[in-house]
């Protein structure tokens, strides 16, 4: 995309300004620095006055009653799916609103142990048994990791994992090895919330599908920084959080196949999700209704929609030239400083909005306090990735993510605080850069 | 920032009784889920009820500087005391860190444990600074001693 720039600094000013938080100060007045959008993003007037509006003027049970305001609320509801389908390149009824991305990747991991046990015809690809293989990766976030690891032990089936290689992509000289006609399915991230690594998707879902596995993508750390469009991608499920793409937390959301959607059991089950009920058995809703039982997170979903409505306005290629400018920027700081080990890909390679990485010799809790002293905020710890922390051999790493309202600032403001970490921990600078 | 104090620097680059040590009369592995620090803590306890003393406290302390400095304490503190005083002692800890900086703590009773004082206005860090602790009560009660006069008997620490 060559005609994409990063935001003006005109541009840039007009962004902060409709995010009322970063008007606030922390610790002692100091301006605040956020750079943990990885982790939770801010939210811009426009989501919240949408959320806010959803109570003031149509709030109600959604799919109940025969009241205007039941029917109104129903709208908002499902005109917030089309609007957030229509941002991944989905049509309406194969987006499921969930309470967060976790929920949505629990979803389809209990749809394949749910298929085992049920009356009635069953579809092949969600049943698993002792033979049968799952395929993670070890660059996963604990969500994308925990329900499939638990999902085998009920089954009896294997959990293998793609290892990382030195440069923080994939090792897909494993592939041949670990994808196999055993595996049903080949669960991975888009883009690592450690590493930055952008994953190869439609390479890996074709693989996957060559030898028959579904393919369950954790889109969480590509939807706000990247273009993803489910029509192009090749999985077979994506999976990401509205409250990282600036939308209210509580509300998250699953894309699958209409196909796969319609054979797939419900996971949670009650009200809202029925078709028949009596008191022997029940028939269910044809999907996304299946898959949200209970009174949905109306207002939450429509703060979701205002979200995306305000990416796309801004533009999501936009947003990805610009954070692209920061991380290398940061990138290009970080490498001046030997002391500083950066984890994940070199400068050069597309990354997501986020950059990890070690101080040697002071932990990562002691980096980010002496940032956050700066009013600088950042992650500090293992992410949610504990087992690629172990593979990188750190127990811990200071993450710095960005947003749509970071600047070259921002990054100066984080390389001006880490450079205090030597003087307070005792590290010796100029034996790092000798050695 | 009033985080850092010399004493913890000191304490966690250089800390006091480390390493693992034999005898021991029980041994545990406390980790803190949120950012992965762990300390493995042995304690020797001699003598038995009211007379019971802690020969020794070892550790293998693996996390950021209050973690490690805190451990470091501990067995400053509690090293060749009567039981019933370092459970004391764990008292006191925790009472300073859980106070939100309202107590500073008693040099006379904790020591070099006035240094984590500040500690106290961080309550993200509250945890890291009593890993240590939480690990050698749930030691002690491992050893067989009797820690139900503390309100410690169920440390926050997980234990696995």
């Amino acid at each position: 995309m060559p005609d994409v720039q990063p935001f003006t600094d005109r541009e840039l000013a007009a962004l902060r300004g409709e995010f009322p938080i970063l008007a606030r100060s922390v610790r002692d007045g100091r301006p605040l620095v956020y750079l943990d959008s990885g982790a939770t993003s801010h939210k811009p007037t426009a989501v919240l006055d949408a959320e806010r509006a959803f109570y003031e003027q149509h709030n109600a049970a959604v799919h109940r009653g025969a009241h205007q305001l039941a029917e109104e609320a129903t709208d908002e509801f499902e005109s917030a799916r089309a609007t957030v389908a229509g941002f991944v390149g989905a049509p309406a009824d194969e987006v499921v609103f969930t309470k967060n991305a976790t929920e949505a990747l629990n979803l389809v991991a209990y749809a394949f142990s749910n298929a085992a046990p049920t009356d009635g015809p069953k579809d092949e690809r969600f049943v698993l048994a002792p033979g049968d293989e799952v395929l993670v990766t070890e660059m996963e976030h604990h969500a994308n990791l925990v329900p499939w690891q638990e999902l085998c032990r009920r089954t009896g089936a294997t959990l293998r994992w793609v290892p990382v290689a030195g440069d923080g992509s994939l090792d897909l000289s494993t592939l041949p090895d670990l994808l196999t006609e055993r595996t049903k399915v080949f669960a991975f991230t888009h883009v690592s919330n450690v590493l930055g690594t952008v994953n190869p998707v439609t390479e890996l879902a074709q693989r996957a599908h060559a030898v028959g596995a579904l393919v369950v993508v954790d889109a969480c750390q590509s939807v706000p920084h990247l273009s993803v469009d489910v029509s192009t991608l090749g999985a077979d499920f994506i999976a990401f959080s509205g409250h990282k793409v600036y939308g209210p937390m509580g509300v998250g959301v699953l894309w699958g196949r209409a196909e796969l959607l319609e054979v797939m059991p419900p996971f949670l089950t009650g009200g809202s999700m029925i078709e028949l009920v009596t008191m022997e058995r029940s028939t269910y809703a044809p999907a996304p209704q299946k898959f949200e039982a209970g009174v949905p997170n109306a207002a939450q979903a429509v703060g979701l929609a205002a979200a995306v409505r305000w990416v796309e306005a801004i533009g999501i290629d936009r947003i990805h030239a610009h954070e692209a400018a920061l991380v290398d920027a940061l990138l290009a700081g970080l490498a001046e400083r030997p002391w500083v080990r950066v984890v994940g890909p070199p400068r050069g390679v597309d990354r997501g909005g986020a950059v990890a990485f070690v101080v040697d010799g002071v932990h990562a809790h002691d980096v980010g306090q002496v940032l956050d002293d700066a009013g600088v905020a950042v992650r500090v710890g293992h992410h949610c990735a504990w087992p690629l922390h172990r593979v990188l051999d750190a127990a811990a790493t200071t993450r710095a993510s960005f947003g749509v309202h970071n600047g070259l600032d921002d990054v100066q403001s984080l390389l001006d605080a880490l450079d205090r970490v030597p003087a307070i921990f005792g590290i010796d600078v100029d034996e790092r850069r000798a050695g | 920032m009033d985080l850092y104090q010399e004493l913890i620097l000191d304490h966690s680059k250089r800390p006091h009784h480390a390493g693992l040590r034999e005898p021991f009369d029980a041994e545990v592995h406390h980790i803190n889920p949120t950012c992965g620090d762990e300390v493995t803590l042995r304690v020797d306890v001699s003598g038995e009820g009211a007379d019971a003393v802690v020969t020794d406290v070892s550790y293998d302390a693996r996390g950021c500087s209050i973690s490690v400095a805190s451990s470091s304490v501990l067995a400053e503190e509690v090293i060749g005391r009567p039981v019933t005083e370092a459970l004391g002692t764990f008292e006191a800890m925790r009472t300073m860190l859980t106070s939100k900086g309202a107590v500073s703590g008693d040099e006379e009773v904790i020591g070099d444990g006035v240094a984590f004082a500040g500690v106290a206005k961080y309550p993200a860090r509250v945890k890291c600074a009593l890993l240590g602790w939480t690990a050698f009560t749930d030691a002690l009660a491992r050893a067989g001693v009797d820690i139900s006069t503390t309100s410690s008997a169920s440390p926050q620490g997980v234990s696995s």
